[in-house]
């Protein structure tokens, strides 16, 4: 038994995908190679990984290229592709203060312990348009490259070692204070486990951690403008790399790499809940795969107002937790282009009666019949 | 030289894991014992996007076994370009039979309808679920409905029905209108029409819903009590097609489409489509009918 249209269906998903394979090279230019990703968006990378929580650059420089540059659509299938990974190794917990650090800077201090290093950012650049790279070539490149390297000093004459946590300043002077942890220490992995409300803290981290970084920001930033209390300060940000160690078979902790992280340790007020506390400083965390400070910063500051209870939006965990989430907020708002004309025809046929029910009182009052046609009521 | 394998990746008997199936066939037989509550399970992401299928395949995939003949359905039609491709990736991971025909397959996954035909014991039948919580019209936040739940307070949702037949004379709710399970849960049976929902109590297969995105299941046994919550004096209502006919097959009595081939002419279908085929054929198969209180 056939029916006639189910042909149509998969030739048509079949034609689509091979139309959209077109547009994808239809410039007929040379392919971009996945190590020319890699070296020009890490960014983009960057952003694709810490919303799939997959740190694996190449992968995600394939998906990039295979999606046209979607950034929701890459994160969304390097996430998916990560589900179907096999867990070997539960990583040993990252320490950030072991930190190979390229670029820290704290807002509440002028100076810190170890400095202030501004690292690779484009924060203090006009932000101009460059004509000169539409023309770029790799001998520019080189060039650029042999000049970097021949002003930068040679190697350093005290071994690089790491730096000390601003936010051990406050703690050491007792004006932090430690934040009330639910009574359990579990971490629950929120990728085995559906999260619960309300969720323990080491829930909502880590859906922040892979939520999407525009939406973060968008909440972040709401409740800086005074939906929700806190006005935060940058106590620590650092960026940089960090070793991860698993422990193997025999129970020896091995180094298996190095991955790249942002840190954002945001300091603000805790409001004083009885008369008898004295005030003092609470934390906001963030923490997140490759260099991406935006993320890391709305991160700390939503996992502050979360904590901080009130009525604001960036107050509620569910909320936050739920809307930021770019993979599920992406596949729910694109599914409805898929046909709804059953659960539209079952509301239609409400509205038609409850039209016609009232075109009928109003007939009874004398108002006369509604001019409005509904075409329709079958019955 | 050694070749790179990095890129190579081959996927499990029905894409997802072992210990994940397990996880989630654990989490449907809660779902069994508690009709009509909602379990939470790890709904792992699938190379389907969130809110197009995800947690019916979550479902249909860690039960699907290799003699398993597995039919799809999206909006009653087995041609729906989404049901297509979600056919193809259950075949291309399991290479299982897959049917148009109800009676002939064992798992059935749909998407707002359940099918005309009535099922019986041998099949299960999985619903995609966009929202499951009856309750999120009148509360929006999970850990209140959760205790409303755990209390049976439902007091809130009987306000709003009573407050639709005040404003407009009728309960409104369209499709995903809320019943009650086993005369215990207040469940949404997914956003299948009310045409449906009488056709879920005392049916003899098993119903699972489940909702990917939410990362919530849950199901109504076989055999058991499934009652629309409706007033003594105003009673639940199905969809009315009062003298209509299909036009592509002369049949009455199922579920129409509404069809506009052009601004003026409009005619009906029997949506179900493996139903329209079988009724063209002149082999109308059983139903169970439900008739709107006069």
């Amino acid at each position: 038994m056939g029916y006639v249209a189910i042909k149509g269906g998969e030739d048509a998903i079949a034609q689509s995908i091979r139309l959209v394979e077109y547009y994808r090279v239809r410039g007929r230019t040379a392919p971009v190679s996945i190590g020319q990703i890699q070296g020009q968006f890490r960014l983009l990378l960057d952003k694709i990984m810490g919303e799939a929580s997959l740190y694996a650059p190449e992968h995600a420089a394939l998906v990039l290229k295979q999606n046209e540059g979607d950034v929701f659509e890459s994160a969304f299938m390097l996430r998916a592709y990560r589900a179907t990974l096999q867990r070997r190794y539960t990583a040993e917990t990252l320490v950030t203060r072991e930190m190979f650090i390229r670029r820290r800077l704290s807002s509440a201090f002028r100076e810190i312990p170890g400095g202030q290093i501004l690292g690779p950012t484009r924060d203090y650049s006009q932000r101009l348009l460059d004509g000169r790279l539409a023309t770029e070539t790799l001998g520019h490149i080189e060039d650029f490259l042999a000049q970097f390297e021949a002003a930068a000093p040679g190697r350093p004459t005290v071994p690089v070692t790491t730096l000390p946590k601003v936010i051990d300043l406050l703690q050491a002077q007792g004006l932090l204070r430690e934040v009330d942890d639910d009574a359990s220490r579990r971490v629950v992995d929120v990728t085995r486990e559906a999260v619960k409300f309300p969720a323990p803290r080491s829930a909502a981290l880590q859906m922040l951690a892979r939520a999407e970084t525009g939406g973060l920001m968008a909440l972040a930033y709401s409740a800086q403008r005074g939906f929700g209390s806190t006005h935060a300060t940058v106590g620590e940000l650092r960026v940089g790399e960090v070793p991860v160690r698993v422990r193997d078979a025999r129970g020896r902790i091995r180094v298996v790499g190095r991955i790249r992280l942002t840190e954002a340790e945001m300091i603000s007020r805790l409001r004083v809940q009885r008369r008898d506390e004295s005030p003092a400083l609470s934390l906001g965390y963030g923490l997140c795969f490759g260099q991406n400070e935006t993320k890391a910063i709305a991160m700390g500051i939503l996992d502050r107002a979360m904590r901080s209870g009130g009525d604001a939006p960036c107050q509620s965990q569910e909320f936050v937790l739920y809307h930021t989430e770019g993979i599920e907020s992406y596949g729910f708002t694109n599914h409805l282009k898929l046909p709804h004309y059953v659960t539209f025809q079952s509301s239609l046929s409400n509205l038609r009666q409850a039209i016609e029910r009232k075109d009928r009182k109003r007939g009874q009052l004398g108002f006369g019949a509604a001019v409005v046609n509904t075409t329709s009521s079958p019955s | 030289m050694i070749a790179t394998r990095k890129f190579e990746h081959t996927y499990n008997f029905a894409f997802i894991d072992e210990r994940t199936k397990r996880e989630i066939r654990r989490k449907i037989l809660k779902a069994i014992a508690i009709p009509g509550y909602q379990v939470p399970y790890s709904s792992p992401e699938m190379p389907i996007a969130r809110g197009w299928g995800t947690g019916g395949l979550h479902a249909s995939l860690s039960i699907i076994g290799p003699d398993d003949v597995f039919k799809i359905i999206d909006q009653g039609s087995d041609a729906s370009v989404n049901a297509c491709n979600l056919r193809d990736f259950v075949r291309r991971m399991t290479s299982c039979r897959t049917t148009f025909d109800t009676a002939e397959a064992t798992l059935i996954q749909t998407r707002h309808r359940k099918p005309e035909e009535i099922l019986t014991e041998r099949q299960i039948i999985v619903f995609q679920v966009p929202q499951p919580e009856p309750l999120r019209s009148v509360e929006r936040y999970e850990f209140k409905t959760r205790i409303m739940h755990a209390e049976a307070d439902y007091a809130k949702m009987w306000v709003a029905l009573y407050e639709s037949y005040v404003k407009f004379g009728a309960i409104m709710n369209g499709a995903g209108y809320p019943v009650r399970v086993n005369g215990r849960y207040i469940m949404t049976p997914s956003p299948i029409p009310r045409w449906d929902v009488p056709n879920l109590s005392m049916a003899p297969c098993l119903h699972v819903f489940s909702a990917g995105r939410e990362k919530r299941l849950h199901c109504v046994p076989p055999f058991t009590r499934v009652e629309p919550l409706e007033f003594e004096d105003v009673k639940f209502r199905v969809e009315e097609f009062r003298e209509i006919v299909c036009a592509a097959s002369g049949g009455d009595r199922a579920f129409m489409d509404e069809i506009y081939e052009s601004e003026s002419t409009r005619k009906f279908v029997i949506n179900d489509s493996d139903f329209l085929d079988k009724v063209r054929l002149g082999q109308r198969p059983p139903q169970r009918l439900f008739q709107n209180p006069v």
